[in-house]
């Protein structure tokens, strides 16, 4: 969790970037406080690496200021900024040693070589790989390999550590094992961390607080949670998981309106009869009706006017649960996806073609502009 | 989108200011090294080019109208009427028209205009110019005024005109009015393109049997395929002296046409460009892919079919490449035609004959000129075709193996049998006539055409400073090409010079040898040029042997240098490490290959080259290559072909040499590639 007491280390203020004329980032700002992991998320060619690469200084922004531990740094070439960073590539240097890669940084620093040896085991003690100092890179696996980099990167203990894409280039299973071994080290480092990642599970489980891009600007800065729970645009709420879109028309500020059917909703902005899209996650829609629940649990349905008798049109078995497409004159021509339990589908005898209550629980459904889906 | 207005928003808001990134020492260094490097290809190859294309430009010219004298008579006091000296040529007729054109040198003495002249006599002359433009030498002091000077007798006799200089096409229109020159234009196009035809198709069948057949020997074949780069393109020629000459063995299969001319600076031709054509094409076959040809039998097409519709296709940039690179290499070889021309007039000689024949500079320059124009657009066009061939490559192609055919096998084993006779015959005839006594009628062994001291052309002194040149041109070549290479490829921004960085590093391919050497004579013998002292040493000859061969070795350096992961000097950077570290420790180790490839390569030129460095030898720097064309200009041939063969030898050594060090290099400072 941030910590509010905690200092700013890294600020970046009213950043703008060009590429010639194309426009790749607009007007970014943000904070990043002392030993947080900040994960950069949002599809390919959103600004986050240009953000990243920025920070570093390998391509200086267009305009605006980072200020890094209260030092203007915006100007600096990358020599004279104070960071670590390890590459989707790794960028081992192929012909020295594990042990002279990581050591690299830390020749010319006025350390003893016995220093540097004592270091460098330390480190390769650190990232698990104590003894593979004499190997080449190429003679280590994708996720081993990644590891020296990491261990290279920190070396010299610097104040920012920049993960580019980490991740990307490796299997799914090393992947999530190398995830939490990267948190972990961060956690006892306490370095402070930027990472960039396109993969939102990668940056749901690492993220202390994730920032979400999209088209050169910031959409949403938060915790994980409050980036899935609480998406303040619809670019967010489909990006980060999934995500039901219906036409609806805002009601009051806490309902919405799919034709005659009025729902409750969190709160919303919208004038009344102003078109909007609904919206909710696949997973947040109750089931309900005999033994929806496990046998003994309350099956009550807890706002009437959010209810309603949708058909199965359409079943798909993805393992740890159900898909189902369900069908209501309500919704037009929409179908809308819910995710129920083995368990709940059994119980229920859901087939293809059957009938079903479901609930959309009114502080799971949102509205968002409509405008927003055009652009 | 949003995008204009917040643009617009962007510009109208002065306050923010655009980001300037202050330069870090390594960005001080890299950049300093890049001018540094860029100057030299200015001052080797743009500066020398200038001078030649504005040479082109220059006439010189006697314009006697320019000048007025006065005569005395025998007191030395009364003085006749004010007179040109162009009235008094008219009168005279002692200078004719074709005399008034001259080079930058050319004088008129004046007193040829005056038939009783004596320097013993007192008559006094007076003499001026009559515009600023005239211009004489009293003595050695120029005189530009129009003020009369008086002058006796004996010092008007030291009185020369001096030639006025003018810039214009006049040396351009002289050249196509001369049909002697200008038939040359054609001659060396006609010969380029039959050659081509010729070298192509024969390379292309000879890289098919090797790609797309299972014939026996390939390794051999290709072994010898590659052998005609070891020697200078002038040894076919005499070869086919020794064959087809006046003296030849197979005389009569010429059925009385002569070998000296077309016919046989197309044989030589073929012959030394056949290896270059070979491999593009052999690269472009080997790279198709073999689901087009199953594809192609799964829907029932012919061989015939599948092989216009498949093969032809798959390799037409290979072809187009090398019909251009082997045009390009035969309109501005000098060697061969030199040889085995005999009166057929070609461009690259025309050049040589107009400089070193008949002095005649400004004319050498046109041609050089003309010269230059075919050969840049077959260079560009061989760059284009180039960059698409890189596209057809897939990563995901699969590749092509043939299946045995015995009838194909054995035709086109047959086919390459012939190829292979054809050159090992070269090498072979020129070793043999260099071994005997007197060929053709003392065949007996004998080494004393390996006397080299006993003949023009330097004797053995000029083979040590070719091996001097080739070791100097390697290592000092391969040095800056490489670091070039490197600044140009991985220093940050600067976009603006490193994209002029890189035009240049590209251009000395389209610049012929002869143009090259004939613009370092004017660059480089120019007394007022503070590099003059450069001229006629060994350090000339590899700074334009280096020039010469720049681009090959720049595209390998930087071919190499982008296989290499991009991130390496951000993490350099990140580790607070100076980029010239990284560099040594990790970039030249890593590209060593390479590296040891564009040595081998400047090397191997630097042993054959000879239209370059033709113009630019001294006696104290003959070289190898040129001792060849000197000898056998001298009618020694036979020590000409023993000399042609001491290069390939040499070469071959080299070679072998490269390959040792390459395995060695690999197996030491490359243990990471294995796994």
């Amino acid at each position: 969790m941030p910590d509010s007491n905690k200092r700013t280390y890294l600020e970046i203020k009213n950043l703008w970037k060009y590429f010639g004329k194309f426009l790749a980032l607009k007007d970014v700002s943000l904070e990043i406080k002392e030993g947080e992991l900040v994960c950069f998320l949002g599809p390919s060619g959103c600004g986050k690496t240009t953000l990243l690469r920025a920070i570093a200084g390998l391509d200086l922004q267009s305009q605006g200021t980072i200020t890094q531990g209260g030092a203007d740094i915006s100007n600096l070439p990358p020599s004279e900024r104070d960071f670590g960073i390890v590459f989707q590539s790794y960028a081992l240097f192929p012909n020295l040693t594990i042990k002279r890669n990581v050591a690299y940084g830390l020749e010319n620093t006025g350390r003893s070589k016995p220093e540097i040896a004592a270091r460098v085991s330390e480190l390769l003690t650190l990232v698990g790989l104590p003894d593979q100092g004499d190997k080449f890179p190429a003679q280590l696996s994708g996720g081993q390999q990644q590891r020296i980099a990491l261990a290279r990167a920190i070396a010299t203990n610097p104040g920012l550590l920049l993960l580019d894409e980490p991740l990307s280039a490796l299997d799914a299973k090393v992947r999530v094992h190398l995830r939490h071994e990267i948190k972990e080290l961060q956690r006892k480092l306490g370095v402070t961390t930027v990472m960039v990642t396109h993969d939102q599970e990668e940056a749901l489980a690492m993220a202390d607080r994730i920032v979400v891009m999209n088209h050169g600007v910031i959409e949403q800065v938060g915790t994980p949670t409050e980036i899935y729970r609480e998406p303040k645009t619809l670019f967010v709420a489909d990006f980060i998981g999934e995500m039901n879109q219906i036409p609806a028309i805002a009601g009051k500020s806490e309902r919405v309106k799919f034709v005659e059917s009025d729902m409750e909703s969190l709160p919303h902005a919208f004038a009344e009869g102003e078109d909007i899209i609904a919206a909710i996650r696949p997973n947040d829609i109750i089931p309900h009706g005999d033994g929806a629940r496990s046998p003994g649990a309350d099956d009550t349905v807890e706002t009437e006017a959010n209810a309603i008798k949708v058909t199965v049109s359409e079943m798909e078995f993805l393992g740890s649960f159900w898909r189902c497409r369900l069908q209501h004159p309500i919704f037009g021509g929409n179908e809308l996806i819910a995710d129920f339990s083995i368990n709940a589908v059994r119980r229920l005898e859901l087939a293809e073609g059957g009938d079903m209550l479901i609930e959309l629980p009114k502080g799971r459904l949102m509205a968002f502009s409509r405008m927003e889906q055009a652009a | 989108m949003t995008e204009t207005a917040t643009v617009s928003a962007i510009e109208s808001s002065e306050s923010k200011r655009v980001v300037r990134g202050k330069l870090s020492r390594d960005d001080i260094v890299m950049r300093g090294s890049m001018i540094v490097i860029g100057l030299y290809l200015v001052v080797t190859m743009v500066f020398p080019l200038y001078a030649m294309l504005s040479k082109s430009f220059s006439t010189y010219t006697f314009d006697l109208a320019a000048y007025e004298v006065q005569v005395s008579d025998e007191s030395g006091e009364n003085f006749s009427a004010p007179v040109t000296l162009l009235a008094l040529n008219e009168e005279l007729g002692v200078v004719s028209a074709s005399d008034l054109n001259a080079g930058s040198d050319g004088r008129i003495g004046v007193t040829q205009f005056f038939p009783d002249f004596s320097f013993r006599s007192p008559v006094n002359y007076r003499l001026r110019n009559t515009t600023d433009a005239g211009r004489f030498l009293v003595g050695s002091t120029l005189n530009q005024s129009v003020e009369w000077i008086e002058l006796d007798s004996n010092t008007f006799r030291r009185v020369q005109l001096r030639p006025v200089k003018e810039t214009g096409l006049g040396n351009f229109r002289t050249y196509f009015e001369t049909p002697a020159l200008s038939q040359s234009i054609m001659n060396s196009v006609i010969i380029a393109v039959i050659s081509t035809i010729i070298t192509v198709t024969l390379a292309f069948w000879f890289a098919y049997a090797l790609n797309r057949s299972c014939m026996r020997f390939k390794g051999f074949f290709r072994l010898v395929a590659m052998a005609p780069i070891l020697v200078p393109s002038l040894l076919p020629g005499i070869a086919l002296v020794y064959l087809f000459g006046n003296q030849g063995f197979l005389k009569e299969l010429l059925f009385g046409a002569s070998i000296y001319g077309p016919i046989g600076i197309v044989i030589g031709s073929v012959f030394f460009t056949f290896p270059h054509a070979f491999l593009i094409i052999s690269t472009a076959l080997s790279i198709s892919d073999a689901r087009l040809y199953e594809a192609s039998v799964v829907l029932r097409g012919s061989p015939w079919r599948t092989f216009w519709t498949v093969t032809i296709p798959g390799a037409r940039y290979g072809l187009v490449s090398a019909a251009f690179v082997v045009f390009n290499l035969v309109i501005t070889d000098f060697g061969l035609p030199k040889v085995i021309g005999g009166q057929f007039n070609v461009l690259a000689v025309d050049i040589y004959k107009q400089v070193i024949g008949q002095q005649n500079f400004e004319m050498g320059a046109v041609v050089s000129v003309v010269l230059v124009l075919p050969a840049i657009v077959a260079f560009a066009v061989d760059r284009l075709v180039q960059s698409k061939q890189v596209a057809l490559l897939s990563a995901r192609s699969v590749p092509y193996a043939p299946s045995p055919n015995a009838r194909l096998d054995w035709t086109l084993f047959a086919f390459s049998s012939l190829i292979a006779i054809f050159i090992l015959g070269i090498l072979g005839i020129c070793q043999f006539a260099a071994l005997v006594k007197f060929w053709p009628y003392d065949l007996s062994f004998s080494l004393n055409n390996y006397q080299f001291d006993r003949m023009d052309g330097g004797g053995w002194a000029s083979y040590l400073n070719s091996i001097k040149l080739g070791l100097l041109t390697a290592v000092v070549g391969t040095a800056v090409i490489f670091f070039g290479a490197y600044l140009v490829e991985k220093s940050n921004g600067f976009k603006t010079g490193r994209a002029i960085f890189q035009m240049f590093a590209m251009l000395p391919m389209a610049i012929p040898g002869m143009v090259l050497g004939l613009a370092y004579i004017f660059f480089f013998n120019n007394p007022d040029n503070p590099l003059h002292f450069l001229y006629g040493t060994l350090a000339i000859l590899v700074i334009c042997t280096v020039t010469h061969f720049y681009t090959v070795s720049h595209l390998t350096a930087t071919t190499a240098l982008q296989q290499m992961d991009r991130e390496f000097e951000a993490v350099s950077a990140s580790l607070k490490q100076p980029t010239l570290k990284l560099f040594t420790r990790v970039t030249v180790p890593v590209s060593l290959p390479a590296i040891l490839d564009i040595s081998i390569y400047l090397f191997i030129n630097a042993m054959t080259t000879v239209s370059a460095v033709v113009f630019l030898y001294s006696p104290k720097t003959s070289l190898a290559s040129i001792a060849v064309l000197n000898m056998d200009d001298a009618g020694d041939i036979a020590p000409a072909a023993a000399m042609g063969m001491m290069i390939f030898y040499t070469n071959a050594a080299a070679r072998i040499l490269h390959l040792i060090a390459s395995r060695g290099v690999l197996s030491r400072t490359q243990a990471w590639r294995r796994r």
